[in-house]
């Protein structure tokens, strides 16, 4: 493209490379601030809640109080079948599944977060 | 007119590949599909030209790149990059195996949860592995939050171990339940559409209601198989910030 216009006018190469340039530097800038203006998102407080629709939301929040108390009750169940303390392996660690699985459900509906901001108080 | 809707689940041996401890290895229609789905991204990403001016399908690939590397930057930051080639294999993969797995006849990879659990429990692994890795015996700090008393630091401690450990499970039935159910549901009002169709005229004005039942439902599918993609992509990006950033 350029090629072609410089074959024409060589007069006019230089001065079309440093408009060129000036262009791109500009445009690299524009980019540069617009990635650093995104960098603040990622820090502030709760994370993005993650679903647009309110089935997959439901089935998430739902899917991880589940996950909790089932890996509560798995722990539990072996717990007692090693250590032959049955039933309060199993009565012990399903209540404290429950209580990860409502941790899980309040880190999926963004109530608490992942990361630190609250934890560090 | 098949009416089991489970039937669309069976896996069939296609040809025997080896011998593994006295077990028949063989490759099956869920892995045909599989390659089905690699071949796939490997034809859009590779086949599509390298232009200054993206033409269709290179825009398409473009902007696949462009979303999974987004939403690693504002989940995990700048340093999830790294893991960039992991999110992006699992997104497009779990995508097109979705897509492929909605056009009738076809096998979706993600309805059996071995499958999914797989896929989740290599994100878990890289997530222990990499965070002893790079934060050593620190690491075990995601699991002390700061600022609780110590009198019940102990069982929150145990009750943050739970919940960790309960990761791997909502993330691969999440997936799974999704497919399995969506693709039931599609499979079972469509054969209501067939029923309906026996009884004569009546049943043909009854039967239009399914069938459009079924157009609707197959739209909601193709939300749902880019929205699990989407949301398994973006957890693994949530999962990965726990091996870079835990609780200091």
């Amino acid at each position: 493209m350029s090629d072609a216009r410089g074959n024409g006018d060589p007069g006019d190469r230089p001065a079309d490379e440093a408009a060129l340039s000036a262009r791109l530097r500009h445009l690299g800038e524009q980019l540069d601030h617009e990635r650093a203006s995104r960098i603040p998102e990622q820090d502030s407080g709760a994370r993005p809640t993650v679903d647009p629709s309110a089935m997959a939301r439901g089935f998430r929040l739902s899917s991880e109080l589940v996950a909790g108390v089932l890996v509560g009750a798995v722990l539990g169940w072996l717990l007692d079948r090693w250590l032959g303390i049955s039933p309060w392996g199993m009565i012990v660690l399903v209540l404290l599944g429950f209580a990860a699985g409502v941790l899980n459900v309040m880190r999926a509906a963004g109530v608490t977060t992942y990361g630190e901001p609250d934890r560090r108080s | 007119m098949a009416a089991d809707p489970i039937h669309q689940f069976q896996i069939d041996n296609l040809f025997p590949v080896g011998k593994l401890g006295g077990t028949e290895i063989y490759f099956t229609n869920s892995a045909a599909f599989m390659v089905l789905a690699v071949a796939l991204t490997a034809l859009l990403l590779l086949a599509t030209g390298r232009n200054l001016v993206p033409g269709r399908m290179q825009s398409v690939a473009e902007l696949s790149y462009e979303f999974v590397a987004n939403t690693i930057r504002s989940t995990a930051g700048e340093e999830g990059l790294k893991f960039f080639p992991l999110v992006f294999s699992l997104f497009i993969f779990i995508l097109i195996s979705n897509m492929v797995g909605l056009i009738p006849y076809a096998f979706t990879v993600a309805s059996h949860i071995i499958i999914t659990a797989a896929l989740a429990l290599l994100v878990f692994l890289t997530v222990i592995i990499y965070g002893l890795w790079k934060h050593g015996l620190h690491w075990f700090n995601l699991f002390v939050p700061k600022g609780v008393p110590i009198y019940i630091l102990p069982l929150i401690v145990f009750i943050e171990v739970l919940s960790f450990l309960s990761r791997p499970i909502s993330h691969s039935v999440r997936l799974f339940a999704n497919m399995l159910a969506g693709h039931i549901t599609l499979k079972v009002f469509a054969s209501f559409v067939t029923m309906l169709g026996g009884l004569g005229v009546i049943g043909w004005a009854g039967a239009t209601l399914p069938l459009a039942l079924t157009v609707a439902l197959t739209a909601l599918e193709l939300l749902v198989a880019f929205l699990q993609a989407y949301v398994f992509a973006i957890l693994t990006c949530i999962y990965i910030n726990d091996a870079l950033h835990p609780g200091h």
